[in-house]
């Protein structure tokens, strides 16, 4: 009886049988060194993705970075999902990947297969809200050994309006009208926010006073969001060193993706 | 209830006793964590790639360090795998053996499964079409560069996802031939009935330079011109100098990208305290793989370094 | 009666040397609808007869596209074959994710042949009952393989499997010799004639029956029904009698 009873051990404290907090120093000595290896990096770049009302445009630079270092010129972050075989005829999707660059094609290419079979299986075309609540799953299910990637996820939804979705790496996400993401985020959020949901604009003819009535974002033209997301990218390129070489823009209409490729300064 | 969240609801020692380890499997009671390579020990240093006109360069020295001691000075880090792509290994040295071995096994398959060859292959080759490419029909089916980069960046992505990395950085070098340039499905329709005259096998698209980097987190990116560890900072500045882009390394002949390698090669010599001598040069092109292992440094001299008077301030 | 001892498991051999379980299953693809492929230098064709079980009914599926460079046609049991193609098109999907190349076909061929043979030899097990046409292009050109419930696969210039088969098939024999130059136009023409050769008396080739699957070098494979193959009925079969030679000549 008195054991059920004694709920606190002659030390003060119960027992269990696991290690109850970090033993002392003299333990470490005999067991096995720590683990020095390290199994992500950071490749650098930024992604960017606009949505309008019958396309979507996602942006990468194409610049790959360890440190100070450029690994190369050309490494694009934006991959093609689903359509035919490996050139992916047809594809209607686009993923970009920003971060561990490793990562970034593991998942791309897990994704990839998931929309395969998928239009293998159903025999149809996977919609982009399927597509986007399955990435989150793929991401949330390597929660505890993510992805170090921020994906951003773009194509029309079956309403033929521009759909676009961000995420963390994971797997929270939210679909948005528009979104930065890597290392020049910080730099082409601000400037979205500004440009796109005209955050901080009000109406020039309106009264000064407390009451200044917000600009209402309009839905995106396709010449202008390009021209947006190229300011977008020159800027960046300025001031982040990560960022630069080239820009690769996707745009997903209804009747498929249109790649367009400008350069962007090398230094 | 107390303040360890991972104690609740499990049984109390005071109560139920201690856990019987003897239970569980041997393998997990009373041994050590099974460990993994935390640091390459053997090393080897750079590898230079290079592509040109029609093919690529790569190049690495002969040695294999113990930490700052030169220990091997004859160990051959480019290796050719079934005349069509060769590897050239940076880091540790054992896990270069390891994927050699892996390598070798893979080749060995490939041409057990009956995809690399036909029967004409082993007996003389098969006439050569038109456009005069017989010879390079004849082993078209096997695993190119590109191929092999992609299954060796799987393998240390695979090895880095586990915690038990395979601690090198690598280039691989060859040909490839590009997916056709318009994706078809043919749009010819049913009433389309010109009897076209059939053509020979494949239209041959004409193989190019392949050349691209993986390492042992499985980072992998591809650029005319590469190098790993010390010759990021040395070798590609020089190169890059020379070919900026793919349509400059369109234009490089093989005599010229052998040139700026040799030249890389030397700088490396010279201010890589892990680098030796002697190397190892290939060049990949359409005719195969020329690879000449006993390099040695040309023109060695170390007269420029009477003129070096320190770094920073001191000038006399 | 005579009661046969030999045929309870596939494990089993008979005094005689023979499997009675392989070759139960081997009847089961003679059960099946016709299928046809022919591979010229260029392109490999696949052509398959569909049957609807009633009136009622929707037509069975005998083409299935697995990658982007070939697709199978089956004859039998309808589920075990796609139990093999999710199999083929797990295995092609590996083939690009590991090497970044489309799956030779031999490869493919081998590894579903291996699969089938282990279903002969281990106990408890049923063999696949269906035979599959393998057609489609890879880095060494156009093939076609055959595949059997025992396991065995060879790779064909031209076959046929299925009911009444026998017939398509002596129309491919005597046709062998065009096929290697034959054009592709030419070889969908000659895989419907010897197709039609196996149909019964009563029965013609009709968009809503028929199924054809083709690749080629730089051509993906794929499936054409219904509509799409109107025309190729129409000008392989509709012509006056006589007007194209040898097709007629073997239909007697």
């Amino acid at each position: 009886m008195a054991a059920f009873t004694s709920y606190v051990s002659s030390a003060g404290q119960p027992s269990y049988s696991f290690p109850q907090q970090q033993s002392a120093p003299s333990h470490a000595s005999r067991a096995p060194i720590q683990h020095s290896f390290y199994p992500y990096t950071d490749n650098g770049g930024s992604t960017l993705g606009i949505s309008g009302d019958n396309f979507t445009i996602i942006a990468g630079d194409t610049r790959s970075t360890s440190g100070y270092n450029i690994n190369t010129r050309y490494e694009p972050k934006l991959f093609r999902i689903g359509g035919e075989g490996s050139e992916h005829k047809g594809s209607k999707i686009v993923l970009s990947v920003v971060g561990f660059a490793a990562d970034g094609h593991a998942l791309k290419e897990r994704l990839d297969t998931v929309v395969k079979m998928y239009r293998y299986q159903h025999g149809k075309e996977m919609s982009v809200n399927a597509c986007a609540q399955r990435l989150s799953h793929i991401l949330y299910n390597k929660r505890f050994f993510p992805y170090y990637v921020q994906a951003i996820l773009g194509g029309v939804d079956e309403e033929g309006r521009g759909a676009l979705y961000s995420y963390d790496p994971v797997g929270s996400y939210e679909r948005e009208f528009c979104r930065a993401a890597g290392a020049g985020a910080s730099l082409i959020m601000p400037f979205l926010d500004n440009q796109v949901n005209l955050k901080n604009q009000y109406e020039p003819a309106a009264p000064q006073g407390l009451e200044k009535p917000q600009l209402v974002p309009q839905p995106l033209q396709r010449a202008a969001t390009e021209e947006l997301v190229r300011d977008a990218f020159t800027s960046a390129v300025e001031r982040h060193i990560e960022v630069g070489d080239g820009l690769q823009m996707m745009i997903i209409t209804k009747d498929g993706i249109e790649e367009v490729f400008s350069p962007l300064k090398m230094d | 209830m107390n303040h360890l969240p991972q104690a609740w609801g499990r049984p109390r020692d005071d109560i139920y006793g201690a856990y019987d380890h003897s239970y569980l499997p041997q393998t997990h009671a009373n041994t050590h964590p099974t460990t993994h390579t935390q640091s390459p020990v053997v090393t080897g240093t750079s590898v230079l790639g290079l592509k040109f006109k029609d093919g690529v360069v790569l190049a690495a020295d002969n040695l294999a360090s113990y930490g700052s001691l030169a220990r091997f000075t004859d160990v051959k880090r480019l290796k050719p795998f079934n005349r069509k792509a060769v590897v050239g290994f940076g880091g540790d040295v054992s896990d270069m053996q390891y994927l050699d071995r892996l390598l070798n096994s893979l080749d060995v398959q490939e041409n057990y499964s009956g995809a690399a060859t036909t029967e004409e292959d082993d007996g003389e080759a098969p006439a050569a079409t038109a456009d005069g490419e017989g010879g390079e029909d004849k082993h078209k089916a096997i695993l190119d560069a590109k191929n092999l980069h992609t299954y060796l960046s799987k393998v240390l992505y695979k090895r880095r996802s586990d915690f038990n990395p395979l601690w090198n950085a690598i280039l691989v070098a060859g040909l490839t031939t590009p997916p056709p340039p318009a994706p078809s499905t043919s749009t010819s329709s049913p009433k389309d009935t010109t009897t076209s005259k059939p053509t020979g096998p494949a239209p041959s698209r004409k193989p190019i330079p392949y050349l691209a980097y993986a390492d042992l987190l499985g980072t992998t990116y591809s650029s005319p011109t590469l190098a790993t560890g010390f010759g990021a900072h040395l070798a590609v500045p020089i190169m890059r100098r020379a070919v900026p882009d793919e349509a400059a390394a369109a234009k490089l002949s093989r005599e010229e990208a052998v040139e700026i390698v040799k030249k890389c090669m030397k700088v490396l010599f010279y201010r890589d305290a892990r680098s030796m001598n002697e190397y190892s040069l290939c060049v990949i092109d359409g005719k195969g793989v020329d690879l000449q292992e006993n390099i040695k440094l040309e023109g060695e001299s170390w007269a420029f370094a009477e003129g070096i008077k320190g770094y920073g301030t001191q000038t006399v | 009666m005579f009661r046969n001892n030999y045929d309870n498991d596939s494990v089993t051999f008979s005094p005689q040397g023979r499997i009675f379980q392989v070759e139960y299953a081997q009847e089961a693809v003679k059960q099946g609808s016709v299928v046809v492929g022919i591979v010229s230098k260029t392109h490999a064709v696949l052509a398959a007869l569909k049957r609807n079980a009633e009136e009622l009914s929707s037509y069975q599926k005998k083409i299935i596209p697995i990658d982007t460079h070939y697709g199978i046609a089956l004859a039998g049991l309808a589920s075990d074959a796609r139990v093999l193609s999710n199999f083929m098109k797990q295995q092609s999907l590996a083939s690009r994710l590991t090497y970044d190349r489309p799956i030779p076909l031999s490869e493919i061929t081998s590894r579903i042949g291996d699969r089938a043979q282990t279903n002969t030899q281990h106990y408890g097990k049923r063999p696949y009952g269906v035979g599959l046409l393998i057609a489609g292009v890879d880095q060494k050109g156009p093939h076609l393989f055959e595949f059997q419930p025992s396991g065995v696969t060879q790779e064909m210039v031209a076959c046929g499997i299925g009911a009444r088969s026998q017939m398509a098939r002596t129309y491919l024999e005597r046709n062998l010799d065009e096929f290697e130059g034959s054009s592709r136009e030419e070889l969908i023409k000659h895989a419907l004639r010897a197709l039609k050769d196996s149909l019964a008396q009563d029965k013609e080739l009709t968009i809503e029956n028929t199924s054809l699957g083709v690749a080629g070098v730089d051509e993906n494979f794929k499936m054409y029904e219904g509509q799409e193959i109107a025309n190729w009925l129409e000008t392989t079969f509709e012509r006056p009698e006589g007007g194209e030679g040898e097709g007629m000549e073997v239909d007697s």
